[in-house]
């Protein structure tokens, strides 16, 4: 089943779940165990992705693991939603992050969103190098892009 | 001590992995606050001080270009660049160093054959190749075929992971112009009966291709023994630098073969109306070599020479063994490749787990491994598995870092439940 509009706004990753929570949760996980443990458990909150939507055009091409991602904007304020998928949970998690982040904001306020300060500040920069193979650096592209054609 | 008495004394000296260790200086530091256990080795091995040393040394007291000859560094360089080559002569156990070639490593020198065979092949004529072959052992036959309307011919793998040899029998024929296979597979470490097959195939007239890039960081092969027509490896597999490699081939068929590349060093005589190519290996080595990297494979062949090689590969079944063994104490852990015959390399995957999430957690302890699919799409496919965890060891591997692997997967599967 396609994703409807509730499903893109009903998504809690950037509304219930904001960016003071992640920081907040971070500064109290100590070790590596628990950061990962919490990086996995925010994976598990992107809302279930449509199969349908399982296609080539929506899928960001890594080396290591797939993701696939879809947009949609809301015709009243201009406010761009997205979904993401992985098959890999920490990729899921850090795409989560990038979602709380990015997920309702207009375009130019997305674009302007500093993402490498933001995993610098977190310490996971090294996630979305461009030396990693995952999928994510080219899925933060892909975003940037799209908020980039919806600004225009 | 002359060299070859040194080498004796270390064949009967008790083996020293922690000595060993020290050859490397690579190992000896910290990731992500741990101590580096390195595991990736099947994708590149590190290097010993004597590497280091002699590519360094070449740098500061060797360098000028090679064959050019007027002056004593040109003189130098050569010298320690064709000593090199002698090195892997002798490695190889090959007839002549006119059999040869520097490469870039195994891919080019895979490509080099197959394109040196385009005008050989035709309509009818078939490439048997293997299901478990990295992409560097496909591609360029497939490239091959399209070129000249040969079809390839597959060889499929059973599910432990050896080649179908029933198969092998039946897919062999008078049609078949080239057999290329992988002496040792990079996924699940299986040791091919390479000799069997290749005297079958040549019983019909075939070109013998053979892939050794993970069989000589644990093997010394004899390519007169194998009697194969080419053989491809890659310095940086076994413990030498990146950026060079080797094209082993019998004369009597590498001299059939057109030159790769045209230019410099390549050629005998060049006017404008005609060009006529240099003897053999030199006609396959057109431009300036990777002189450096050269000199560093032989002395990495120098390091392996000096150790007890059979010792190794002892101490190497030792740690699969062992790594074998820990398997069960994982739950829901699944080796991928169980063949009887296996180089110390182990896939894996474990349920519920992405091989990405493996690595990256395995990372964060200390360990490098590799996931992927290895650059062997149909493999992964034959497996239904998008990719498979990979640890891969070396003889400086220690019992105590395989034992560490697997307190790290057990602690990275705690953390998903």
């Amino acid at each position: 089943m396609t994703a409807t509009e509730q499903q893109f706004r009903d998504n809690p990753l950037g509304k219930d779940v904001t960016l003071d929570d992640v920081f907040d949760a971070f500064e109290f996980l100590d070790d590596w165990e628990e950061r990962y443990a919490y990086i996995i458990d925010l994976g598990k909150q992107l809302p279930p992705f449509p199969d349908d939507e399982r296609v080539e055009e929506n899928y960001v091409h890594g080396c290591q693991s797939q993701v696939w991602l879809i947009h949609h904007q809301d015709d009243s304020d201009g406010k761009l939603y997205l979904m993401i998928d992985s098959d890999a949970m920490i990729v899921r998690g850090l795409a989560a992050i990038i979602l709380v982040a990015l997920n309702g904001k207009t375009p130019r306020d997305l674009l302007t969103t500093d993402i490498d300060e933001l995993f610098e500040r977190l310490d996971l920069f090294r996630h979305i190098s461009p030396t990693r193979g995952n999928g994510l650096r080219a899925m933060i592209s892909k975003i940037r892009d799209i908020a980039a054609e919806q600004a225009a | 001590m002359t060299d070859l008495s040194m080498a004796n004394a270390a064949a009967h000296a008790p083996l020293d992995i922690e000595a060993i260790r020290r050859d490397f200086p690579i190992l000896a530091q910290q990731v992500n606050g741990k101590p580096l256990v390195y595991l990736d080795n099947g994708a590149s091995a590190q290097k010993p001080q004597a590497v280091l040393d002699a590519m360094d040394r070449y740098y500061r007291e060797q360098h000028s270009n090679v064959h050019r000859g007027a002056h004593t560094l040109g003189d130098r360089a050569t010298s320690a660049f064709e000593g090199a080559r002698e090195a892997v002569r002798g490695f190889l156990n090959a007839a002549s160093t006119r059999e040869i070639v520097w490469t870039r490593g195994t891919t080019e020198a895979i490509n080099l054959v197959a394109n040196g065979l385009t005008g050989r092949l035709s309509k009818g004529d078939e490439i048997l190749i293997s299901h478990m072959e990295h992409h560097a052992n496909i591609v360029p036959w497939q490239m091959l075929a399209e070129r000249t309307g040969a079809s390839l011919k597959v060889i499929p793998v059973t599910q432990s992971g050896e080649l179908d040899l029933d198969s092998f029998q039946s897919l062999l024929s008078e049609q078949t112009k080239v057999l290329s296979i992988t002496h040792v597979s990079n996924v699940l470490g299986t040791v091919n009966p390479v000799a069997e097959l290749i005297a079958q195939a040549k019983a019909k007239g075939a070109i013998t291709v053979v892939d050794g890039a993970q069989a000589v960081p644990h093997y010394q092969p004899d390519v007169q023994a194998l009697g194969c027509d080419f053989y491809a490896f890659s310095a940086h597999k076994m413990f030498g630098p990146t950026g060079i490699g080797v094209l082993y081939g019998r004369e009597a068929v590498l001299d059939t073969l057109p030159p790769y590349q045209y230019g410099g060093e390549m050629i005998e005589r060049v006017t404008f109306e005609k060009t006529t190519w240099n003897t053999l290996p030199y006609k396959f080595e057109a431009g300036t070599p990777a002189i450096a990297e050269a000199v560093g494979l032989g002395a990495a062949i120098g390091y392996l020479n000096s150790l007890d090689r059979k010792a190794l590969e002892a101490a190497e079944n030792r740690l699969l063994a062992l790594a074998n063994g820990l398997v069960d104490s994982v739950p829901g852990m699944a080796v991928i490749g169980t063949a009887a015959n296996k180089v110390p390399v182990m896939s894996f995957k474990i349920d519920g787990l992405h091989p990405s999430d493996i690595g990256t957690l395995l990372d964060q302890q200390g360990i490098a491994i590799r996931t992927g699919h290895h650059c062997a799409m149909p493999l992964m496919d034959f497996y239904g598995v998008p990719g498979t965890a990979r640890a891969s060891f070396a003889f400086y591997n220690t019992e105590e870092e395989v034992e560490q692997l697997f307190a790290a997967l057990r602690k990275i599967q705690r953390l998903f439940v």
